[in-house]
């Protein structure tokens, strides 16, 4: 639980609220909770909505905007993008020290709304119709900013999956 | 920056898009979430495929958008607790103590 919470509010002693705070309502909930899911599944979702609590009282400052981070296009309609020369897979980037870091700080600096989904759908692997529900926002619009939140990822982490040093 | 002939190239590039079955890189873009999850009519995937090979900046684009995915995907892997390994046991044990107390 407290992986769940670090992930999410980026803050050990935040974390650690998030998770006693998640306790009280599993305590709270226990009652209605009748084995209609698994428990961990039921925890997960009690710890995320915890964290997402806790990130929505502590506003943050000054983010990059995600329209900086977008794919560019010419007047053709026709996309921008520098070749590649040479492609390192996933599994020899992850072979180096500093990947791990480099690419949780780019996660850590992307724009909330983006960065909440993208750790939703693709770290903590809820279905698209959980993340809507539990942002309450359309499945339309979770696809929309999961694919803009991997899109900016990809763009943060393109001196890194260059090879230059940065 | 550029040269004639890659200017032109581009042109022809964004011609080309027009034609019956094909798209442009920007309607690509729109498509690439449903195509990773498999979500597309037949119709549709052959159209986003074809596009794929005539389009250089495209492949070079979803390959590079793949590998940053993989890479945030593998750096939380190694995280002590997935989100499979909460304390199941822990649970059934509080719950059994509050049916215990009435
Ligand atoms: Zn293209």
């Amino acid at each position: 639980m407290m992986a769940v919470a670090r992930r999410l509010v980026g803050d050990e002693a935040l974390a650690q609220d998030c998770v006693q705070n998640a306790f009280a309502d599993v305590f709270r909930g226990l009652d209605g909770f009748e084995e209609r899911s698994r428990l961990s599944t039921w925890m997960h979702r009690i710890v995320v909505n915890q964290g997402l609590m806790a990130l929505r009282k502590q506003k943050r400052l000054q983010e990059i905007s995600i329209d900086d981070l977008l794919p560019a296009f010419d007047q053709n309609r026709c996309r921008i993008e520098e070749q590649w020369i040479s492609a390192e897979t996933p599994e020899s980037l992850m072979q180096r020290d500093q990947t791990k870091d480099v690419v949780l700080s780019k996660i850590a600096s992307l724009p909330e709304n983006y960065r909440i989904v993208l750790l939703l759908r693709d770290i903590e692997e809820m279905s698209t119709s959980d993340v809507a529900q539990t942002l309450q926002i359309s499945e339309s619009n979770v696809k929309v900013r999961l694919h803009r939140a991997r899109s900016a990822l990809k763009m943060l982490l393109e001196p890194l999956l260059r090879g230059e040093t940065s | 920056m550029k040269t004639p002939m890659q200017k032109m190239m581009r042109r022809i590039h964004g011609l080309l898009f027009k034609l019956p079955l094909m798209i442009t890189c920007d309607e690509f873009e729109g498509f690439i979430l449903a195509y990773l999850e498999d979500d597309l009519p037949p119709r549709q995937k052959f159209v986003f495929e074809t596009h794929l090979k005539v389009c250089r900046e495209c492949r070079d684009y979803l390959a590079a958008y793949r590998t940053s995915l993989e890479l945030a995907r593998a750096s939380y892997r190694d995280d002590p607790a997935a989100p499979d390994d909460m304390p199941e046991d822990l649970v059934k044990a509080i719950v059994a103590a509050r049916k215990a107390d009435g």
